[in-house]
């Protein structure tokens, strides 16, 4: 099944030092690299930070723009994966290799997996004719 | 009739853990895999007082949910078949649904089903799965409690732990948890929350953190059972067998530690009470455990116990050598606890005032403050030095924050004796 593993990194006001972020990157080809020669690869991209953000929210039939993150925590929201695996342990072993200071300081993953929803069209999946 | 019942109820007691364990291998749910053992116990109330007893009724029971299992899943072929309108069922040999597992299925049942108990333990104490999730489904699974059961051990709602079932069944499902053993290179991080759902099951049963009844014996019988086939299913592994060891010498004290429901500490329980059969096995197993070169943190607290264990009088006790093995705990796991337990064993092999002083040190009162044995240690140390109005205060302070009855009471008493004491 697929999974998504959502990371979440501490955002510093400057990022990471330059070093840091060129051995953060590395590390993110290398991982991409592997999952799609693995052929697990289903997706995997980075956020811009959350002071990029806007969040949109209908009341009572009108918009509320909100600027910034849906909520302020800790951590934010700094990119995804999706991989496609067999199980909660296989996707585990693959979340322990993903960098998260992408923003500055080291955070963690969040692993949510995708259920199957028939009916849905999906970029990943050849649709079924 | 009742020969009948109660030879299936000692089945489900010794063995419903074995076959929960092979029907959810073969369903992949714990959901089908329940009510399939269910429908089968059932199935042998009905059958068994006319065809008498089987010659091996568990595996009776497993192939009779088997086939209750492999009757549910054609069933939903055949609904799925119906609604694509694609695919004809094709008419099988199948027995009809209800029919009795036959002599020759049984004995086949009995040579061939695996014992898959150890996939059962892992998926249960998955560490996905928070604590409280993992006891209540090991304890319902493995330990064929049921809800109710668990709940009243647990002094909560049934609704609140049939809800947290529920939603940890799910989350096997759709996060899908494996229900594998896992690679070798992972069993020893995994088996550390094995061990600590264990021992939570057993220090729930023994010291009940809340209610009047001190020990919960049931839970305890089913912790002790439980580490018993951990270290069957996983043998020579140091700290599980230390894990059993630990039990096996706690729970040995059980009849002297509550008296006519008051609590007696370990200094003035009647020995002769002490269970010597459990103390031999557990003696027995720390040593072949420590043997092993691997020493951790149940194997610690074990040799600690024996220690206990082997003193025939209060007096005898080797504190030293107890005061030295918190010591290495303490490296291993530097905890206010563990610290406060290694100043009390110093404070007890002579040197009072240095316990008391340890005690006392930022590092154990800064982080204690507010824990009941913390201020009974402590007035237990000050009534030994006879510093009796500190005594009293530190006494009053527990007692206030003990949240058992029966310990609540034991320091009141303690707090009477010291008042005769400091007005004599």
């Amino acid at each position: 099944m697929r999974y998504m593993m959502l990371i979440y990194s501490q955002e510093t006001e400057s990022g990471p030092a330059p070093e840091d972020g060129e051995r953060i990157k590395a590390a993110h080809l290398a991982l991409i690299e592997e999952a799609s020669r693995k052929g697990v690869l289903r997706g995997a991209e980075p956020l811009a930070p959350t002071s990029t953000a806007t969040t949109v929210r209908m009341q009572n039939g009108a918009m509320l723009l909100t600027d910034g993150p849906f909520a302020e925590t800790k951590e934010q929201l700094a990119g995804y994966y999706i991989l496609e695996c067999g199980n909660l342990d296989q996707a585990i072993e693959w979340a322990a290799k993903i960098p998260t200071g992408c923003k500055g300081s080291e955070g963690s993953i969040e692993i949510r997996p995708i259920p199957e929803m028939p009916g849905l069209t999906r970029g990943s999946q050849s649709p079924n004719v | 009739m009742s020969d009948v019942r109660s030879a299936a109820e000692a089945v489900f007691r010794q063995e419903s853990g074995r076959i929960i364990a092979s029907l959810i291998r073969l369903s992949g749910s714990f959901d089908r895999a329940e009510e399939a053992m269910q429908e089968a116990f059932a199935a042998a109330l009905a059958c068994w007082p006319d065809r008498g007893l089987p010659l091996n009724p568990a595996a009776w029971i497993t192939a009779a949910a088997h086939r209750k299992i492999i009757d549910a899943a054609r069933r939903e072929r055949t609904r799925i078949a119906k609604q694509d309108s694609l695919l004809y069922e094709t008419p099988t040999a199948a027995p009809p649904p209800g029919a009795q597992p036959e002599d020759a299925e049984l004995e086949e049942a009995a040579m061939h089903y695996p014992d898959d108990r150890l996939r059962l333990i892992f998926t249960c104490c998955h560490p996905a799965l928070n604590p409280e999730a993992q006891v209540a489904l090991t304890l319902r699974t493995l330990g064929g409690l049921s809800t109710a059961e668990i709940a009243k051990a647990f002094l909560l709602p049934e609704a609140t732990l049939a809800q947290r079932l529920v939603r940890a069944k799910r989350k096997i499902q759709e996060a899908h948890i494996p229900y594998e053993i896992p690679p070798p290179e992972r069993v020893p991080d995994r088996l550390g929350p094995v061990r600590a759902v264990i021992y939570l099951i057993f220090n729930e049963g023994y010291t009940a953190s809340s209610g009047s009844n001190l020990v919960r014996r049931d839970l305890c019988a089913e912790a002790i059972r439980l580490g018993r086939l951990l270290n069957q299913l996983l043998p020579d592994e140091a700290e599980s067998l230390g894990l059993l060891a630990l039990m096996l010498l706690h729970d040995s004290r059980r009849d002297a530690r509550i008296v006519n429901g008051d609590l007696v500490t370990l200094e003035d329980q009647d020995r002769t009470l002490w269970d010597r059969r459990a103390i031999a096995e557990g003696l027995q197993l720390v040593e072949k455990a420590l043997r092993m070169g691997r020493a951790g943190p149940y194997q610690l607290q074990a040799a600690i116990a024996a220690l206990h264990s082997r003193a025939s009088a209060a007096e005898e006790t080797d504190w030293c050598q107890i005061a030295a093995l918190y010591r290495v705990l303490l490296e291993m796991n530097p905890s206010p606890v563990i610290a406060l337990n290694c100043a009390v064993a110093v404070a007890m092999s002579g040197r009072l005032e240095e316990g008391l002083q340890q005690i006392d040190g930022p590092a154990i009162s800064g982080a204690l403050g507010n824990y009941y044995l913390f201020h009974a240690a402590r007035a237990d140390l000050l009534r030994r030095l006879e510093r009796w109005p500190e005594a009293a205060g530190a006494y009053r302070q527990a007692a206030g924050l003990a949240t058992n009855q029966v310990e609540r009471d034991f320091l009141d008493r303690r707090l009477r004796a010291l008042s005769l004491l400091a007005s004599g």
